[in-house]
């Protein structure tokens, strides 16, 4: 039973990851169709802002990784979007070339200045017992932190003004700047959003997981399998395709182990888009957020 | 001003040989020295310290004299963390540069790849790695510590401290396995049992269920095996998932790459290692290294085992030259299997002329507060593992790398 418990909580908290890493990409890609191959390392970059504010700056741990990560991403994200990517919208695989040079670029700056050595800093909590098991409890934190990066991208697109002008934006962007607004300006914003997001999934896993130059190749291919099995929909698909693929990988991780649950995944998702190519939101939640 | 082909080949001719004369002029009567390392990439944190040890032995060598009356002249290059360029970089060395010998190789797969060619090319390599054994071949002298005088004074302590049933975790690849044999041998003659052995791929970095495994199979320690910097994530995850208290830990390579002073003190107090090197150590020539690496570097806090090794490596060379009295590989190779000793950051290391790999002073060490804090001294260690297999005076012809059969 405890153990019933344990292999639920590791679920979940695999779900968080999947999710957390995703989220950015979902909107970057998802929305703006826009394939950004440094996506790996926008996410460690908000690590690199959590852990300098935090270990060097000396500001409150909460602070750097709910709030600082966010931000410096978001700027990055800003001056990226201005200089590189506003010029390629529409061209894929020319923003794949462009993003692909931005990640090496990332690469060689991260080393330049932090050296090659895996930096972390400390989790904030300790452990916690269920049964005879000790669990990690910054693993709920992450989880309630996926929760809330959910219910914020569900809330702004659905409920406020500016979420309305950016799904329009996005759909028919011609439309939109025919009704007043200013697209490239909406653009800009919506890239920031998702900058920020992924920042903040840096921020909030650099404790767990240590972030060195090298480590965005961790995180490319598993938040862009997610978000293109996801399909359309930004909340729904993200959360469907999170949730089928944190469990696939971590059942059989526990059946067996972390090589074949990783194998795992990777088949799952070929079966999945063999079956659903649009993805899971193409099928089950057409026309949803 | 045109200038037609003939005059151009002649300027281009004069203008090399100008160029070319001074430096051959330079290099003709010094000594030269091959240092193949990773400085750049993943494995530089290996790497950088390694050539460091390479210059601070030279400069001393070259303080004293030199050798035979010559400077000796350090030529490096970086191999990049990249495997390929391993064998270019010997080619080059042994044809172009036409070195005396070669120090370097840092992981067990960059070594396999440049063995043959130094062989063949009758260049004398040193391998100053702590590494996982068994190499038997009269052109290669290993330097570093092997199975016998880590896994093998390890394990027994770790079972007597905390019991016998072991999980291990280690790396995919040669090195993890073959050690992980090595600790399983060692498990046994002590009367512990390994009960599961997981391996995993050198990117892995996500280690939750696997602790979940881990207290289900309830073992009285983790023998950890893991390598490189997604690795270090299991020590973080188990430290926030409160594991610290239950389940102590040994590790055959936790410091090495000095993982001890990335990881914050709560995530490393308390594992326990088995090394040649403590900065902490009571020994006058250890003192005297770190105060020489001071003065030349400005900071000590990069030095790891496999820095002083390479640092042994070099000065146990330089004392084969001079024995032999001549650079002539095989009369360099006769003085050291002879029995030559050099006392340096771990203490005393003498080669053993029938394995061409080196007796050690080993301690038990626990980490604690970011330090290595030595709990006890084991004394002179011989590579016994290799000893087993390897016999170089009966069959000098060898080349083989032995494996522990389980």
């Amino acid at each position: 039973m405890d153990l019933a418990a344990v292999v639920v909580y590791e679920i979940l908290y695999t779900v968080a990851f999947l999710t957390l890493i995703s989220a950015g990409l979902a909107i970057v890609f998802g929305m703006m169709r826009v394939i950004n191959l440094a996506h790996g390392e926008f996410v460690l970059l908000g690590g690199y802002a959590a852990i300098v504010s935090h270990n060097t700056l000396g500001i409150d741990i909460f602070v750097s990784m709910l709030i600082v990560s966010p931000l410096v991403v978001a700027a990055f994200g800003v001056i990226a979007e201005r200089l590189i990517i506003r010029f390629l919208y529409g061209r894929l695989i020319n923003t794949m070339l462009a993003t692909w040079g931005l990640s090496l670029a990332m690469i060689g700056g991260f080393t330049l200045i932090f050296g090659t050595t895996t930096t972390s800093i400390k989790a904030p909590f300790g452990g916690f017992e269920v049964g005879e098991f000790s669990l990690s409890g910054y693993n709920i934190f992450i989880i309630a932190s996926a929760v809330g990066v959910i219910l914020l991208i569900f809330g702004v697109l659905k409920f406020t003004r500016a979420g309305l002008i950016a799904r329009g934006a996005m759909q028919d962007a011609g439309v939109a700047s025919s009704f007043g607004y200013d697209t490239s300006k909406v653009y800009m914003v919506t890239f920031a959003a998702g900058s920020a997001l992924t920042g903040l999934a840096g921020g909030v896993l650099a404790p767990l997981v240590g972030i060195g130059p090298t480590a965005g190749s961790l995180y490319i291919a598993k938040a862009f399998i997610t978000v293109i099995s996801g399909g359309a929909s930004v909340v729904s698909g993200l959360i469907a395709s999170s949730g089928f693929f944190g469990f696939v990988s971590q059942f059989v991780t526990f059946v067996t182990n972390s090589v074949v649950g990783e194998i795992g995944l990777l088949v799952a998702a070929v079966i999945l888009l063999r079956l659903l190519p649009t993805g899971i939101s193409g099928r089950f939640f057409r026309n949803r957020l | 001003m045109t200038i037609n082909r003939r005059q151009f080949v002649q300027g281009a001719t004069a203008a090399s040989a100008l160029a070319t004369i001074p430096s051959a002029a330079i290099s003709a009567d010094s000594i030269k020295l091959g240092s193949v390392l990773d400085t750049s990439g993943i494995f530089e944190i290996y790497g950088k310290p390694m050539e460091k040890a390479h210059r601070l032995a030279i400069d001393e060598i070259n303080a004293g004299g030199g050798l035979l009356g010559r400077k000796v002249e350090m030529i490096p290059y970086d191999t990049q963390s990249n495997m390929a360029l391993y064998t270019q970089y010997a080619r080059r060395l042994t044809r172009r540069d036409k070195v005396d010998v070669v120090h370097g190789g840092i992981l067990s797969a960059s070594r396999e790849a440049i063995r043959p060619t130094l062989r063949k090319a009758k260049t004398l390599y040193f391998y100053n790695t702590t590494y996982e054994g068994g190499v038997c071949d009269r052109n290669v002298f290993c330097v570093g510590t092997t199975p016998a005088q880590q896994s093998a004074i390890l394990v027994p302590e770790a079972i007597e401290r905390w019991g016998k049933k072991i999980y291990v975790l280690a790396a995919d690849y040669n090195y993890g396995q073959i050690t992980t044999n090595w600790i399983k041998h060692y498990a046994k003659n002590a009367g512990g049992n390994v009960i599961q052995a997981d391996f995993f791929p050198l990117n892995v970095s996500d280690f939750g269920s696997t602790i979940a495994k881990i207290q289900k199979a309830k073992p009285d320690m983790i023998v950890a095996v893991l390598v490189g910097a997604a690795h270090l994530s299991f020590y973080r995850q188990w430290s926030a998932a409160g594991m610290k208290k239950k389940i102590p830990i040994a590790s055959t390579t936790m410091s090495s790459g000095n993982d001890h002073r990335v990881l914050t003190a709560s995530e490393g107090n308390g594992v326990l290692v088995c090394q040649s090197y403590s900065d902490k150590a009571d020994i006058p020539s250890t003192k005297a290294f770190l105060a020489a690496w001071q003065k030349k570097f400005g900071n000590t806090n990069d030095i790891h085992e496999i820095a002083a090794s390479s640092y042994d490596g070099l000065h146990l060379w330089a004392q084969g030259v001079k024995k032999a009295g001549s650079l002539d590989r095989m009369k360099v190779i006769e003085a050291l299997e002879s029995g030559v000793s050099f006392t340096g950051p771990t203490g005393k290391v003498t080669i053993d002329g029938k394995t061409h790999h080196v007796t050690h002073d080993m301690h038990l060490i626990e980490i604690q507060n970011q330090q290595l804090t030595i709990l006890k001294s084991i004394g002179q260690i011989p590579p016994s593992d290799t000893q087993r297999v390897c016999d170089l005076e009966k069959n000098p012809n060898d080349t083989k790398q032995y494996e522990i059969k389980i």
